[in-house]
């Protein structure tokens, strides 16, 4: 089990105590060109959660090849995942092919930022053209909003994604209590936080149960227990998302918390629990490697 | 260097309209003078930033205005108890300066207790919106007292060099008097240490972080603030 960040939660270079508390750093998500990204107010705090509206803020592929990456690797020595996003299939594979042969160990193909207006290609169409263009692995990060998720990591699986990334945040909006305006410049932003654990493990679980791919499981983590029940549902490894912004030690003190949960759970390792919340015989991804 | 303490209370005293909390300093390193905390809001997902506003032997005091349900939480807390507090944060004021004259407005009084303290004294000049609000004003002795309808503008001298915190009207009226000021902006941010990207507002220019750029700011380098209370109203 790797503990990450979740993507845009986590700046390694101004931070990277932080990151260096973790087995691999996810980048904010890259677009082709750079992204100033939305005008303030950007975040309101909510009941259980927090809603953000950066909009991709970043400094653009080229940049980021030439610069940002070569800075991130001269700082860490652990794998860096990045996160890869745009607008059309087109970008998505032009931004991965750039990728190979760096320092990429790992792509994260963002296929789920609720704060952008332009609308992307299909997921599954995005990541064959991804798979076309590079050797590096994919990870494809999918949205809980779809009502049938299981049928997107399928669809993606079968176009060569080799993970999945759960979940990324939902689109909510807040309003000042006086004025009843939106409190967000864009209106609405992304929701993140312990509201979206319980939706993080129903997506996490079905996604595994379609797929049996490796999944990287996010979604309101605070503790070491969240993170178990991540791994139960199917997670191979988990990401810190909204915590790190409360509690920079948040990853020592998670893999702290996560050794007393699985002692709780009367198990040696936290991988002790791998997909314990599913019934093995009704998986329909070990049925089918069954048949075949 | 900036580190993540649990910390206790130690004093919380009305000051008219707010209350100066007084934490037990433990490792916690001060400072400069415009660097900020932040502090744990209990009941509360994300920490609140603020800045110090006094640093008595083994301890640190935070002025705080309930102006949300993270404040408040914060001005309820009462000897004893103990929260997490991360900092200090950001980039400070800078001290080399000639002729230094302190300027607030409101709650833009919290930095300027441990700035002249730092310089070794400095005249002030501090505003508020009611006589209430002006009690604020016993943290620093001497400082010339204005109250709305007068603005603090209207009594800045010409030939110091200003170094103000206050509401965003405040600090532009104060940039378009004083170029060379140093303002200390407020902006929500719910992590104070670059991670979160909330607190962008226009430096040099583009959308900049302000808790890696500032949170104080020569006023050349920026023109545009939209700044809320608190990140939940």
């Amino acid at each position: 089990m790797m503990l990450l960040n979740a993507s845009g939660c986590l700046d390694a270079l101004v931070a990277p105590d932080v990151a260096r508390q973790l087995d691999a750093f996810v980048t904010k998500t890259i677009t082709p060109l750079p992204r100033e990204g939305n005008a303030p107010p950007r975040i309101a705090e909510t009941a259980h959660g927090m809603l953000n509206a950066i909009g991709l803020a970043n400094p653009g592929r080229d940049v980021f090849l030439r610069q940002t990456l070569p800075r991130l690797a001269e700082t860490l020595d652990i794998p860096i995942w990045v996160s890869v996003g745009g607008f059309s299939a087109r970008d998505y594979a032009e931004t991965c092919a750039g990728l190979d042969g760096s320092d990429a160990a790992v792509i994260e193909l963002n296929l789920s930022c609720p704060n952008v207006d332009e609308a992307a290609d299909g997921a599954a169409e995005i990541v064959a053209a991804c798979r076309e263009a590079t050797a590096i692995p994919l990870y494809a990060k999918l949205s809980a909003a779809h009502p049938d998720v299981g049928a997107v990591a399928l669809a993606v699986a079968e176009a060569g994604a080799d993970g999945l990334s759960l979940i990324n945040t939902l689109r909510g909006t807040a309003l000042d209590p006086r004025t009843l305006q939106p409190v967000l410049a864009r209106t609405t932003g992304g929701l993140s936080g312990p509201a979206l654990k319980p939706i993080a493990l129903a997506v996490v679980h079905s996604c595994y149960a379609a797929t049996g791919l490796p999944i990287v499981g996010m979604g309101g983590v605070t503790t070491g227990q969240d993170a178990l029940e991540l791994i139960a549902c199917g997670a191979r490894d988990v990401a810190l998302g909204t915590v790190l912004f409360s509690d920079p030690d948040a990853p020592a003190r998670v893999r702290a918390e996560l050794a007393e949960a699985a002692e709780r759970a009367a198990v040696a390792s936290p991988d002790d629990v791998f997909a314990r919340a599913h019934d093995v015989e009704k998986l329909p991804h070990t049925r089918r490697k069954v048949t075949a | 260097m900036s580190r993540r303490e649990r910390r206790s209370v130690v004093g919380a005293e009305a000051v008219g309209r707010y209350t100066l909390l007084r934490l037990a300093r433990g490792g916690l390193d001060p400072g400069a003078p415009g660097q900020f905390f932040m502090l744990e809001a209990p009941g509360r997902l994300l920490p609140r930033a603020l800045s110090l506003c006094l640093a008595p032997p083994g301890e640190l005091a935070f002025l705080v205005d309930p102006v949300g349900p993270g404040t408040e939480a914060l001005c309820r807390l009462g000897t004893g108890d103990a929260i997490h507090v991360f900092g200090p944060l950001g980039n400070g004021y800078r001290l080399d300066v000639q002729r230094p004259l302190l300027v607030g407005g409101g709650i833009g009084i919290a930095p300027l207790p441990y700035l002249a303290q730092a310089l070794g004294g400095a005249p002030a000049l501090v505003g508020f919106r009611s006589d209430e609000h002006a009690a604020a004003a016993q943290l620093l002795p001497g400082a010339e007292v204005v109250v709305e309808p007068t603005l603090v503008t209207e009594a800045i001298r010409p030939g110091y060099d200003v170094l103000a915190c206050g509401p965003e009207p405040m600090l532009r009226a104060v940039a378009a008097l004083c170029p060379s000021a140093q303002l200390a902006w407020e902006a929500p941010m719910a992590c104070g240490y670059g991670a979160c990207y909330g607190c962008a507002v226009e430096i040099d220019g583009e959308l900049k972080r302000l808790c890696v750029e500032g949170p104080v700011i020569d006023a050349s380098r920026t023109t545009l603030q939209l700044a809320t209370k608190e990140i939940a109203a």
